[in-house]
């Protein structure tokens, strides 16, 4: 029994490294172009839904079926978010223990902000995200840290993302080859299979738009976290851009990573890279 | 000479019918882990090994060997795909890549 | 403290729609938390809508409405300025009420 087990072990690394021999003059040859990725990103969807303007993909699933659009359009109105906008608001200028806000840790006191995140730390080399800097904030003023999946976070998150209603994202990659390295990684967890079901945020955002999982109508991946963090009628509540991730690992039976680790962070920074110039439509409400 | 033919073919196919040791239990269980811990490494675990290792160990726990073993031998396939999906994607992500 | 109640009301001549947000976590009583413990039903019984003294929206509920419940409906009659009175009782005896200006 064991001989047949290492000998399918041998068979399957036998195949990838093959695999791999093929295909690395290909990828020595591929230099990394996010400004050319961008470009084709759009153009893919703006071809694909030619009825649409720009700003409207930020809207996901809203803009690919008209019967939820209507929906979507009165409750807007009333949107089940205001509360989690209004609590947020509310911690935002609470003082810490020590006296200080997170006003006193963000650019404009936190103020229509939010379309600069994640942006790339040289000095740490990695990719901060707004939830990052968030919890940062809170340590640095001898806070507790909040949890990445939690109604707190998402309540801070949803009032800065409301503050930057509107405004075009604007995420940066400087010239910087950590830089353009976190970038592709975040593209390549984006397009990788992952999990039993073997799917690949691709899979959903980027072959299938428009169309059904289940239920629920597919969002496409252009602008899809620019209407983060979401009231989801699915959780009852305001949930994180960090949530949504994990949650999305387990529904295609992958074991997450922990919030915020560097797959996270990398594949956020990649969305909303080639999201740049689309509006920031958060909080958002979805089903 | 024919039916003991037919004998001897019967019993090699029906290697599941003989019980299972807690020792095959066992091995297999390791195995199983060994991939898995392997997958994690790669940072691609399926949740579907885990909990068909608990459901192992759940059987294991409660005596019965047979069901444990094939549990286990299960999980060990489900973490070597897992394996196999980490390391093919590797380059089979640009297939998916928009150009 | 502020009020669980966000309302809307605006006429259109012969028609008055009104909407309504109300923050309350309608715990159904089934719901088990994370140390499957079930967690205790709290949820708002009565819903009433009023205006010129008489009920034009009256709401019995049970545990099967979501959290944070939206609520949206027209009645006849109605001018602008008038006051309309919402208010709520849950199954715990709390009760909330706000009256708002049609607009």
């Amino acid at each position: 029994m064991m001989k047949l087990g290492s000998a399918i072990r041998l068979g399957f690394c036998a195949l990838a490294l093959a695999a791999l021999a093929f295909a690395l003059p290909a990828i020595a040859a591929d230099k990394v172009d996010p400004v050319a990725d961008a470009k084709a990103f759009k153009k893919f969807f703006y071809d694909k839904f030619p009825k649409l303007k720009p700003e409207d993909f930020v809207n996901g699933p809203y803009s690919m079926d008209e019967g939820l659009h209507k929906q979507w359009v009165e409750k807007e109105q009333f949107p089940p978010y205001e509360f989690a906008v209004e609590a947020g608001k509310e911690m935002f200028t609470k003082p810490f223990k020590n006296g200080k806000t997170y006003e006193d840790c963000f650019p404009n006191k936190g103020i229509g902000i939010r379309q600069n995140y994640p942006y790339f730390d040289e000095k740490e080399g990695k990719v901060i995200t707004l939830e990052l800097a968030l919890n940062r904030c809170r340590e640095a003023n001898g806070e507790a840290p909040y949890s990445y999946v939690k109604d707190e976070m998402a309540s801070l998150t949803a009032y800065m993302a409301y503050t930057s209603r509107g405004k075009p994202m604007d995420i940066k990659i400087p010239d910087d080859p950590r830089a353009l390295a976190a970038y592709e990684q975040g593209k390549e967890y984006f397009y990788s299979r992952r999990g039993q079901l073997n799917f690949s945020c691709a899979t959903c955002h980027v072959q299938s738009p428009g169309e059904r999982v289940r239920t629920e109508v597919l969002a496409p991946a252009l602008g899809i976290v620019n209407a983060m963090p979401i009231y989801r009628s699915e959780w009852s509540g305001m949930g994180t851009t960090s949530r949504r991730f994990v949650t999305c690992n387990s529904q295609v039976r992958g074991v997450p990573f922990n919030p915020q680790d560097d797959e996270y962070r990398n594949v956020e920074y990649y969305l909303s890279y080639v999201a740049n110039g689309l509006p920031i439509s958060g909080p958002g409400a979805r089903p | 000479m024919k039916i003991r033919l037919v004998l001897l073919a019967a019993l090699l196919t029906a290697g599941s019918a003989f019980a299972a040791s807690e020792a095959d239990y066992k091995a297999a269980y390791a195995a199983a882990e060994a991939a898995n811990k392997e997958a994690g490494a790669l940072r691609n675990q399926w949740t579907t090994t885990a909990s068909t290792l608990a459901a192992a160990k759940k059987a294991a726990d409660a005596g019965d060997f047979d069901k444990a073993t094939a549990a286990a031998k299960e999980a060990e396939a489900l973490a070597k795909a897992s394996i196999f999906q980490a390391t093919s994607e590797k380059t089979l992500w640009k297939d998916l890549e928009i150009r | 403290m502020a009020s669980t109640i966000r309302v809307r009301a605006t006429n259109n001549g012969d028609i008055t729609e009104v909407q309504a947000l109300i923050q309350h976590p309608m715990d159904s009583g089934f719901v088990k938390d994370s140390k499957g413990e079930l967690i205790p039903a709290h949820f708002i019984q009565q819903l009433t809508f009023e205006h010129d003294g008489k009920p034009v929206f009256l709401a019995d509920w049970g545990g099967g409405i979501s959290k944070d419940p939206y609520v949206k409906f027209a009645f006849k009659g109605g001018k602008k300025g008038d006051e309309l009175k919402v208010s709520w009782v849950d199954n715990k005896g709390a009760t909330d009420s706000t009256t708002a200006k049609i607009g």
